[in-house]
């Protein structure tokens, strides 16, 4: 597990890190969560002792990553994909991550098959490599020692549909198994779909962390429902009758109430229902509310 | 599939756009030299040593009781510079390759041999910036070591000053066309020493040691045809010496390397 | 908020099992480093070349021009070729870390950061080594051809103090470039200044050593090329050494100092 434990990172007179502590569980995939610069690579790089901290400290299973021995098979790495010299070929880059780690060779076959790159293509330079196979090469250099903590940056950057959704699986597998994943993103879907745990960043300081619910449960605008029926109109006017708040949106209504209340109501007038779920509102304004005054775009 | 041929309403309308005028590009070439922290380095560091080296030799020469001219300064700090010239004439190609920044400068203006025209100008531009800073510092040291030493001599001809320019001048083109010719950093500055620094005493070996290298010699030797330019003193065979080593060691590497980079997948 | 129970033991990472990364490995990981790109490569090899072509050509003009050499003569003019390139791959060993952004990976795998600086500093003495290896075997080679091709007998003129003092010679340059490089990380920088150390500063300071006198006594102690002039010819005496040893510390051991301890602190981006 990791524990961050009052961290603070300034350049000169800017902070970049303002006084940030958290716990990433075994067991959990923690997502985190900020607007671009919030300050979530600059954490991660103090994680693995790339920066140095100006003030508090970060622990992974309890120890300082310096004292790590051979640290690679304990902690899988991912900051900068592209941060990989462009002549050396991708097989050539887990080569060498395989023998400082002290790794067989296989163990390189086996995570370029775990990633779905060919061998012909684990044999091109890393400057003819996309942007979504570059991820998946530093993805498979993370995972090489086969580590019992992940600490990936904005991982997901690049990636196909079906390589976010493999990526997904592979992170919940790894959690599942016990392990620790940490992961960045400036996307709440992203997080949102594969995250136990969030942590929200905004300038430098955690604005909110829990599971979703927790924060959707805090979250304002929460309680909403979609809601579209065969006849929208006789369900509008039932659930007004019980006094909800309802408008229309889109092909159907928006009720301010959960939506067992107008499960409820739907079969209590026998109305069809073609669509019915909470409105995913609230965790995007959560979002955009708790990070707006360090959003770059005004939020109407 | 309906797929309609674009009729004229679908092509794009060109009327109104200029293409880029070729001195924005090199404005735009000059700016790309200063606005890094290694090119800002580069520039402070080559006015740095005019100013050291003009400001040594006025010491030297005053505690040392010797005489010295204007033209003397000017030449101490040219020597320093014709150092470091062919490095910024390297690093302002190579820079674009090392950085990748060609992708976009390739992007914003497909004419490639209008961008390497714009930073050989940019190149010469801060040749002559230098060359100008050299004549104004020289100018108070000379006047200084008039007020210190006596009287201050100020023999520099046109021919010495012209000689100056154009000796600048071919040294930072040479780091230019060798840059162009293997757009990479580490080899452009290693071949660009051996030429200027090794070669001349190979060649020099090779010469006294064998009689058909000594004629050949001074066709290929671009540095010792360079000579004669300081005093303007050149004659028909030196002219000719001048042009064949010049094409040797210019106009060869620059051609192979424009024609690499116009054939050059830029990654 | 979510409780953050206080992590039990059972949340440690258990260590026991993992052996700290052997410096043997390191080094080994770092040599694959210095031939794995093309540019690496292509480096040693061109150094291997141009030292075959050195000698090549000096073979041809000696016998061509009937001139007397001896073993000795094609060893140290190897020496044209290898101090020119040797320093330039001291150089590029630690630059292209930075260079290529590779220092992340590298310092996140092992982040005794002084173990890799050595390990990369052995690569490049084992490197000067190899490279005076082979400078024997083509002078060898060479002296062997002369003899049987000029009218002249080979002279098989080597001591142990030319060949200790060769070696010496190599792994020098190879550490001054590495030296330059620790202590600018940038390898346009590290090349001209060290291309200005090796070419233009020994002229400049014979320079200024004929026309001050206080400059000619103090340059010996300052001037580290000349300091090694007596080790090509193996005439090395007390003095030269102390020469040798004070302006070493000057050119090689301070800037390395500096270099290291920057390297140390620094924040790898
Ligand atoms: N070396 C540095 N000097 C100055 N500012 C920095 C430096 N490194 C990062 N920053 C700033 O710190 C802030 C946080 O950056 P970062 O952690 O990369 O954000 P993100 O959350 O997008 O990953 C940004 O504003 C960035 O510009
Ligand atoms: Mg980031």
């Amino acid at each position: 597990m990791i524990q961050v434990e009052g961290l603070t990172r300034k350049y000169g007179t800017f902070t970049a890190v303002d006084n940030v502590s958290f716990v990433c569980q075994p067991g959990r995939v923690t997502g985190f969560l900020g607007p671009n610069g919030a300050g979530k690579t600059t954490t991660m790089r103090v994680m693995v002792g790339l920066t140095p901290p100006t003030s508090g400290r970060v622990t992974i299973g309890g120890h300082l990553y310096q004292d790590i021995p051979n640290p690679g098979r304990h902690v899988g790495v991912l900051l900068d994909a592209s941060a990989q010299h462009a002549g050396r070929t991708g097989r050539e880059i887990l080569e060498l991550g395989a023998r400082t780690m002290g790794l067989s060779s296989s163990r390189i076959d086996e995570m370029l098959d775990l990633v779905s790159l060919s061998r012909a293509e684990s044999k091109r330079r890393l400057r003819n490599y996309s942007l979504g196979m570059k991820q998946r090469l530093g993805i498979a250099h993370a995972l090489l020692g086969d580590p019992s903590v992940l600490i990936l940056d904005e991982p997901a950057n690049g990636l196909d549909p079906a390589g976010i959704r493999w990526m997904r699986g592979l992170l919940k597998g790894y959690a599942e198994r016990g392990g620790t994943v940490l992961l960045s993103s400036h996307l709440l879907h992203e997080v949102e779909i594969i995250a136990d745990e969030m942590i929200l960043i905004g300038h430098g300081r955690i604005v909110a962390q829990g599971d979703k619910k927790s924060l959707l449960a805090g979250a304002a605008g929460s309680g909403s429902t979609f809601v579209t029926a065969l006849d929208n109109r006789q369900l509008s006017d039932a659930l007004a009758a019980k006094g909800f708040v309802v408008a229309s949106a889109g092909d159907g209504l928006r009720v301010e109430t959960e939506p067992v209340e107008v499960g409820r109501t739907a079969a209590e007038h026998s109305i069809v229902l073609t669509d019915l779920r909470a409105a995913d509102g609230g965790l995007e304004d959560l979002f955009l509310e708790l990070t707006s005054d360090t959003q770059r775009e005004v939020v109407a | 599939m309906s797929t309609t041929a674009p009729g004229l309403g679908h092509a794009l309308d060109l009327s109104s756009t200029q293409p880029t005028p070729f001195l924005r590009l090199v404005r735009v070439e000059l700016r790309k030299s200063y606005d890094t922290r290694a090119g800002f380095w580069l520039l402070a560091v080559i006015g740095f040593l005019v100013l050291l080296t003009e400001g040594i030799v006025l010491a030297v020469v005053v505690t040392q009781d010797q005489a010295m001219t204007y033209g003397d300064f000017v030449a101490a700090a040219a020597f320093v510079t014709s150092i470091l010239l062919p490095v910024l004439g390297i690093m302002l190609v190579t820079a674009e390759w090392g950085q990748r920044t060609a992708m976009v400068t390739f992007a914003l203006e497909p004419r490639r041999p209008l961008v390497f025209l714009a930073k050989a100008t940019v190149g010469i531009i801060l040749t002559f910036a230098t060359i100008a800073m050299a004549l104004v510092v020289g100018l108070v040291c000379n006047l200084l070591y008039g007020a210190l030493q006596g009287p201050a001599d100020w023999e520099f001809g046109w021919a010495g000053f012209f000689g100056f320019l154009i000796t600048q001048t071919f040294a930072m083109l040479g780091g230019f066309a060798l840059a162009t010719l293997f757009l990479n950093t580490a080899a452009a500055i290693v071949v660009f020493f051996v030429y200027r620094w090794v070669l001349p005493g190979l060649i020099a070996l090779g010469a006294a040691l064998m009689d058909w290298f000594g004629t050949l010699a001074p066709w290929i030797d671009f540095q010792s045809a360079q000579g004669p330019l300081y005093d303007m003193s050149l004659d028909g065979g030196e002219w000719g010496h001048l042009i064949v080593s010049g094409f040797i060691w210019l106009v060869l590497p620059l051609a192979i390397g424009i024609w690499r980079v116009l054939r050059a997948e830029v990654k | 908020m979510s409780a953050t129970a206080a992590p039990g033991l059972g949340h440690a990472l258990d260590l026991s099992s993992t052996s700290p990364t052997p410096f043997s490995r390191l080094v080994r990981v770092e040599l694959r480093k210095t031939w794995d790109t093309r540019a690496g490569l292509w480096l040693l090899i061109s150094t291997a070349v141009l030292t075959a072509a050195v000698m090549v050509i000096q073979l041809s003009v000696v016998v061509a021009q009937d001139l007397d050499v001896s073993y000795n003569d094609f060893l140290t003019s190897t020496n044209f070729s290898m101090a020119l390139l040797l320093p330039v791959l001291g150089i590029l060993l630690l630059t292209s870390e930075w260079s290529q952004r590779t220092a992340m990976v590298t310092f996140s795998l092992e982040p005794r950061r002084p173990l890799i600086i050595a390990a990369k500093f052995l690569v490049g003495i084992g490197l000067a080594v190899a490279a005076v290896v082979i400078a024997l075997v083509l002078a060898t080679i060479c002296n062997a051809l002369y003899g049987l091709l000029s009218g002249h007998e080979a002279v098989w003129d080597l001591g142990l103090g030319n060949v200790g003092g060769f070696v010496l010679l190599q792994v020098i340059g190879m550490l001054t470039g590495f030296a330059f490089a620790a202590l600018l990380l940038n390898s346009p920088a590290a090349i001209v200044l060290y291309m200005v150390y090796s070419f233009v500063l020994p002229g400049l300071f014979g320079l200024g050593a004929a026309l001050i006198g206080w400059f000619d006594t103090i340059r010996p102690w300052i001037d580290f090329n000349y300091a090694q002039g007596p080790l090509v010819d193996a005439t090395m005496t007390g003095e030269d050494w102390v020469h040798f040893a004070v302006s070493g510390f000057i050119w090689l051991v301070v800037p390395l100092a500096i270099g290291v301890a920057r390297v140390l602190r620094a924040e790898v981006k």
